[in-house]
C-alpha cells in the first residue's frame, strides 16, 4: 500500500489509463504516467503587446474551479493583474503541462509549486529581457502589476513590450526561482469569479454536450438493463429507416471476463442510433426491440447481496486486514461490549450532464472534445480499442457539468471514438439520463459488524471490525476496499480488522470521496455509540481517542511529502478542526432537548481534515430537518480562493446529505433507480445553511475536492440519536423508518 | 408544414415532427446550446425557459403547441447580457460545475416578475424544481436576493 514515487509511477503507469485512487494517502505519487516534465513558462503563458497575459489552466474543469484556480497561482507569481488574464484550456499534452486530471482532490497539492513556480519563472525571464535592453543587473529590477521597473534609473516597461525578447531568454530551472512572501499576495487568497461566470449565465456553448460540428451525428446506446448483456438481436434495419435516423450499429462490446469487473471493463455491448439530433437518435431507440442474452448477472439482486452478507458476516472473516493487541481477549475482559451492524447501498453519481464525448474520426487520425476527469488515461483506451497509435489522438478537454469521479472512467470517450470510426462523420455521444443511471460505475455497498469494548473508566480499549465487500478473496470490486489505516485504526490499544467479500457482477467506481464517504460514516457513527454508551459527551470521547498515540503500521513508514504535505493522518491537526467546530457550532453549550439534537463527526481523507455539527430536528414522523450545519476545515496555510473555496465546500456537505437519501438497488439484475424522480438529490428547500470556518495551519494547501463530504452524514445520523435515542445504522434514511421533512 | 416559432423576438421557421420538444428543436436545430439536457423528464429543471414569462420545462413541450407563444431563452435574456439576475449570478460567483444555472436563471426570472421582493419562502417554493447537483443552493439564494434588489433600481430586460 505504501509505495514511493517511482514505484506507484510505475505501478499505475497501464496502458488503458488505470487510477489507483485508492492511494490516497500517496500524494505527491498520483501523477499518471512518467514523472512530471520540466515545465516551461512559456507553455502556459503568452503576454500580447498590450499586456495581456494568456494563461493555460492545465486540468480538466468539472465545476471543482481549476480553470480559475491554477491560473491565479501562476498570475500571481507572473505579478500581472487578475483583470489582464485571459484563461484558455490547456490542450492534452501531458509532457508539456505536467499531469493533467480531475480526482482525488489532487489538483491543489499537485500544483501550488509548480504553478507559481511556472508564473515566478516567466516573471524573472521578463525581468532579465529588461535588465539587457537598458544594460542594467537584472538583480536591480522589480515588477510591479504586469510591468517590470529599474527604480534607480526610474526606468519601466510593460511586460508586452519585452515579452518577445523574455520568451527567446533561457528559462530558470523551476526550482530556483524566488516564490512571493504570502503577505504580498494580490490574487491568491482574494475571492476571484469564475473565469467562465459570465458564459454560464449567458449560456455560452461551453459544455461537452455543447460541441457541434460540421455533418455531426448524435449517439444514444441501448444497452442490456442487465450489466454485461449481449445483443442476440435486434431490428436494426426497422428502426434505421426512421425519421432523422442515418445508422443504426450493433456494438458487440469487449467487456473483460475478469471475475471483479474493473472499472474500465472495456465496451459494454449495445446498439447505438445515430441520427440528425439527438431526439430523433432517442426516439428511434425507443422502437428497438433487442433481444438480450443478459447473461449471469441476471441472479443478481440487492436482497441477494443483504441475504449473502448476512451469510458472511456470521462466518469467519475471510481475510484480515490488521491485527494488533489482542481484540477478542479485551473484548472478553471489557466492561462493557457494544455490538453493531451498518450497512450502505450502491448509489450514483448521476452528474447532471450526463456521460457524453464528441469524437471525429478520419484517415487514421481522430479529434476528441471530451468532458473526462482523465483525458490521459481515455486517450490511452482509445488507442487501444481502435488499435491507433495515441500520437494520431487529440483531445481537447471541455467544460464537464459535474464529474464527482464518474468521469474517471472513460467508457463514454471510447464509445464515441469507436461510433464515429464506424459511422465515418463526427459523432457526438450523449447517454440519456436512464442510460447514466442505469450504467454507471457506482459506489460500491457495504456491510460492517462492530464489536468494541470499554473499561470500567468508558475508556475504548478494543474494536473488532468486519467489512464485507465485493470482489473475490482480498481483491475488491472498484472504490470498495477498505485500508489499514480507516480510521481509529492503531489508535485502540486492541484492534482487528477483517473483511469477506462476495462476488459483484455489476460495475463499480469511485465516487467524490471514495471509500471515505461510507467508512466513516461507520466509523464515526459506531464512535458516537460508544461514547453514549460510556455515559460521555461524544466530542470528549472522540478527542480521547484521537489522543493516544498511534500504533504503527508494520512495514509501513510514515514520511512526508516532497513539499512538506502530512500524508498521514495528524491528530493535532483533526482535534483542531474538532475543536474549532465545536467552539463555533457552541456545543459544549448545546441544549438537550426531545425531538432536537446536535451531533458531531470528523475526518481525514484527501489530505484534508474537516469537523462538522449538524443541528437536527426530527418530528414524531421521523421527519427530519437539518437546521444548520457548521463545518471546520483545516487544509493548510492558504486558502486560495476563498470565494469557490466556501461554495464547493458547502456543495460537497450537500452532496453529504444528499446521499443519505439515495439508494441504486437491483432486481433481476437490472437497475431499478432510472431519473431524478426516484434517485434524488437535495432541493433548495431541503439545504440548510452551512457555515464554513477555516483552521489554517502551517501545512502545503491542499485540496477541497472531497474532505468536506465524509463527516456531514455521520454528524446528521448522530444528531439524529441525540434528538431520538434513535440510532441509523442502515441507510438510505429511508430504510431505518426516517426521511426527511 | 414548418411550424412557426417565436424565439427571443425573432420568428423561426422550423421543420421538424410536432412532438420533438422544445429543448431539442432549440439545441440540435436552432442551435441555442444555453438550455440544458438533465432528465428529460421535468424533474431537474436544467432545460427550464421562459413561455410567455411563465418558466417551463422545455424537454417536455412539444413544439406543435408554443406556436403563437413567446418563448425566452437565457440567450435573450437580455439584450446585452446584463440582466440583473445574470449580473447578481456572476456578482455572487454562484457556479460550480455550471450546468443547471441557465435553468436556475430561467426561473429566478419568472419568479422575480411575479414577485419582485421574494422571501426565502418564495424562493424555496418557486427554486425547488431546479436541481443543482453541486449543491449551490445558498449562492443561488442570495444572487436571487441580489436582483431583486438592482431590480428596483434597473428596469427588467
Amino acid at each position: 500500500m505504501r509505495l514511493n514515487r517511482r514505484e506507484f509511477l510505475k505501478a499505475t503507469t497501464l496502458a488503458g489509463g488505470g487510477f489507483a485512487l485508492g492511494l490516497y494517502r500517496a500524494p505527491w505519487a498520483m501523477a499518471q504516467g512518467a514523472p512530471p516534465p520540466d515545465l516551461k513558462p512559456t507553455a502556459f503563458i503568452s503576454i500580447a503587446q498590450n499586456g495581456i497575459a494568456t494563461i493555460k489552466a492545465r486540468g480538466p474543469e468539472i465545476g471543482q474551479g481549476v480553470r480559475t484556480m491554477l491560473p491565479m497561482l501562476i498570475a500571481e507569481e507572473l505579478d500581472v493583474e487578475w483583470k489582464d488574464v485571459h484563461v484558455v484550456q490547456a490542450e492534452l499534452d501531458e509532457a508539456a503541462y505536467g499531469p493533467q486530471f480531475a480526482g482525488g482532490s489532487m489538483s491543489t497539492p499537485i500544483s501550488w509549486n509548480p504553478m507559481r513556480q511556472v508564473g515566478a519563472a516567466a516573471r524573472q525571464m521578463l525581468m532579465e529581457a529588461a535588465a539587457k535592453k537598458w544594460s542594467v543587473p537584472a538583480g536591480e529590477c522589480s515588477t510591479e502589476a504586469g510591468r517590470v521597473l529599474h527604480k534607480k534609473s526610474g526606468r519601466s516597461a510593460g511586460y508586452g513590450e519585452l515579452a518577445e525578447a523574455a520568451a527567446a531568454g533561457p528559462v530558470p530551472p523551476l526550482k530556483s526561482v524566488k516564490l512571493k512572501n504570502a503577505k504580498n499576495y494580490r490574487i491568491i487568497g482574494k475571492s476571484q469569479t469564475g473565469v467562465d461566470m459570465r458564459a454560464i449565465s449567458t449560456g455560452k456553448p461551453i459544455f461537452g454536450i455543447d460541441i457541434q460540428l460540421p455533418g455531426m451525428l448524435h449517439a444514444v446506446i441501448a444497452k442490456c438493463p442487465v450489466y454485461g448483456g449481449k445483443v442476440k438481436s435486434a431490428n436494426t434495419e426497422e428502426v434505421g429507416k426512421l425519421p432523422g435516423v442515418h445508422k443504426v450499429v450493433i456494438i458487440p462490446g469487449t467487456l473483460s471476463n475478469d471475475v471483479v469487473v474493473p472499472n474500465e471493463p472495456g465496451m459494454e455491448p449495445g446498439v447505438a442510433v445515430l441520427a440528425s439530433t439527438w431526439w430523433h437518435a432517442e426516439s428511434a431507440r425507443q422502437q428497438l426491440k433487442v433481444e438480450w442474452d443478459e447473461g449471469s448477472g441476471a441472479a443478481q439482486s440487492s436482497d441477494g447481496f443483504a441475504e449473502n452478507a448476512e451469510k458472511l458476516l456470521a462466518a469467519e472473516p475471510q481475510n484480515t486486514i490488521r491485527t494488533y493487541g489482542d481484540a477478542d481477549g479485551a473484548l472478553k475482559s471489557s466492561a462493557k461490549v457494544i455490538e453493531a451492524k451498518y450497512a450502505y447501498p450502491f448509489i450514483a453519481h448521476a452528474t447532471l450532464e450526463p456521460m457524453g464525448t464528441t469524437a471525429a474520426y478520419k484517415d487514421g487520425k481522430l479529434e476528441i472534445w471530451t468532458q473526462s476527469q482523465t483525458p490521459g488515461g481515455g486517450r490511452g483506451l482509445v488507442a487501444q480499442a481502435l488499435g491507433i497509435d495515441p500520437g494520431q489522438i487529440t483531445v481537447n478537454m471541455i467544460r464537464a457539468g459535474g464529474g464527482f469521479g464518474r468521469r474517471l472512467m472513460n467508457d463514454y470517450m471510447v464509445e464515441a471514438a469507436w461510433l464515429s470510426r464506424e459511422a465515418g462523420t463526427p459523432v457526438k455521444l450523449t447517454w440519456s439520463r436512464e442510460d447514466d443511471m442505469g450504467h454507471d460505475a457506482y459506489r460500491a455497498g457495504g456491510f460492517h459488524k462492530l464489536k468494541a469494548g470499554l473499561d470500567s473508566n468508558g475508556k475504548l480499549v478494543a474494536w473488532r471490525q468486519h467489512f464485507v465487500t465485493y470482489g473475490e478473496g482480498k481483491k475488491s470490486a472498484a472504490g470498495a476496499g477498505i485500508d489499514a489505516l480507516e480510521y481509529p485504526s492503531g489508535r485502540v490499544p486492541n484492534y482487528t480488522l477483517c473483511s469477506s467479500a462476495m462476488p459483484l457482477k455489476l460495475r463499480t467506481g469511485w465516487l467524490r470521496a471514495p471509500g471515505a464517504n461510507a467508512l466513516c460514516w461507520v466509523g464515526q457513527s459506531f464512535l458516537d455509540e460508544l461514547a453514549h454508551e460510556a455515559g460521555r459527551d461524544p466530542l470528549e470521547f472522540q478527542l480521547e481517542v484521537l489522543a493516544r498515540e498511534a500504533v504503527p503500521l508494520p512495514g509501513h513508514v510514515a514520511r512526508m511529502g516532497e513539499d512538506g504535505a502530512d500524508p498521514e493522518l495528524n491528530a493535532e491537526r483533526l482535534k483542531g478542526v474538532f475543536t474549532l467546530v465545536a467552539e463555533k457550532s457552541g456545543w459544549a453549550k448545546r441544549k438537550q432537548e426531545k425531538g432536537r439534537g446536535m451531533g458531531i463527526a470528523a475526518y481525514f481523507c484527501h489530505l484534508g481534515y474537516f469537523a462538522e455539527v449538524a443541528d437536527v430536528s426530527v418530528d414524531a414522523n421521523n421527519k427530519v430537518t437539518v437546521h444548520r450545519i457548521w463545518a471546520a476545515g483545516d487544509v493548510g496555510r492558504q486558502i486560495i480562493n476563498p470565494g469557490a473555496a466556501e461554495n464547493i465546500t458547502k456543495g460537497g456537505i450537500l452532496e453529504g446529505l444528499s446521499e443519505m437519501g439515495q439508494e441504486i438497488t437491483l432486481s433481476a439484475g437490472a437497475v431499478n433507480q432510472s431519473n431524478y424522480d426516484t434517485f434524488q438529490f437535495l432541493r433548495m428547500r431541503e439545504a440548510p445553511p452551512v457555515e464554513v470556518h477555516w483552521k489554517i495551519t502551517d501545512f502545503p494547501p491542499t485540496g477541497l475536492g472531497e474532505p468536506m463530504l465524509p463527516p456531514a452524514l455521520p454528524a446528521v445520523t448522530n444528531a439524529i440519536f441525540a434528538a431520538t435515542g434513535k440510532r441509523i445504522r442502515t441507510l438510505p434514511l429511508q430504510k431505518s423508518g426516517f426521511s426527511w421533512a | 408544414m414548418p411550424l412557426q416559432l417565436k424565439i427571443n423576438g425573432t420568428m423561426h421557421s422550423v421543420d421538424v415532427p410536432p412532438d420533438m420538444p422544445l429543448l431539442w428543436v432549440l439545441r440540435d436545430v436552432l442551435d441555442l446550446k444555453g438550455a440544458k439536457y438533465g432528465c428529460g423528464i421535468g424533474q431537474c429543471g436544467a432545460c427550464t425557459v421562459l413561455v410567455d414569462g411563465r418558466a417551463e420545462r422545455s424537454c417536455l413541450m412539444p413544439v406543435s403547441a408554443l406556436e403563437g407563444a413567446s418563448i425566452t431563452t437565457i440567450e435573450g435574456l437580455s439584450a446585452g447580457e446584463t440582466h440583473p439576475v445574470q449580473e447578481a449570478w456572476v456578482e455572487s460567483d454562484v457556479a460550480q460545475c455550471g450546468y443547471c444555472q441557465a435553468g436556475q436563471i430561467m426561473a429566478a426570472t419568472a419568479l422575480l416578475q411575479e414577485k419582485p421582493h421574494p422571501t426565502d419562502a418564495d424562493i424555496d417554493e418557486a427554486m425547488s424544481g431546479n436541481l443543482c447537483r453541486c449543491g449551490t443552493y445558498h449562492r443561488i439564494r442570495e444572487a436571487i436576493h441580489k436582483a431583486a434588489a438592482m431590480g428596483s433600481t434597473a428596469h427588467a430586460g
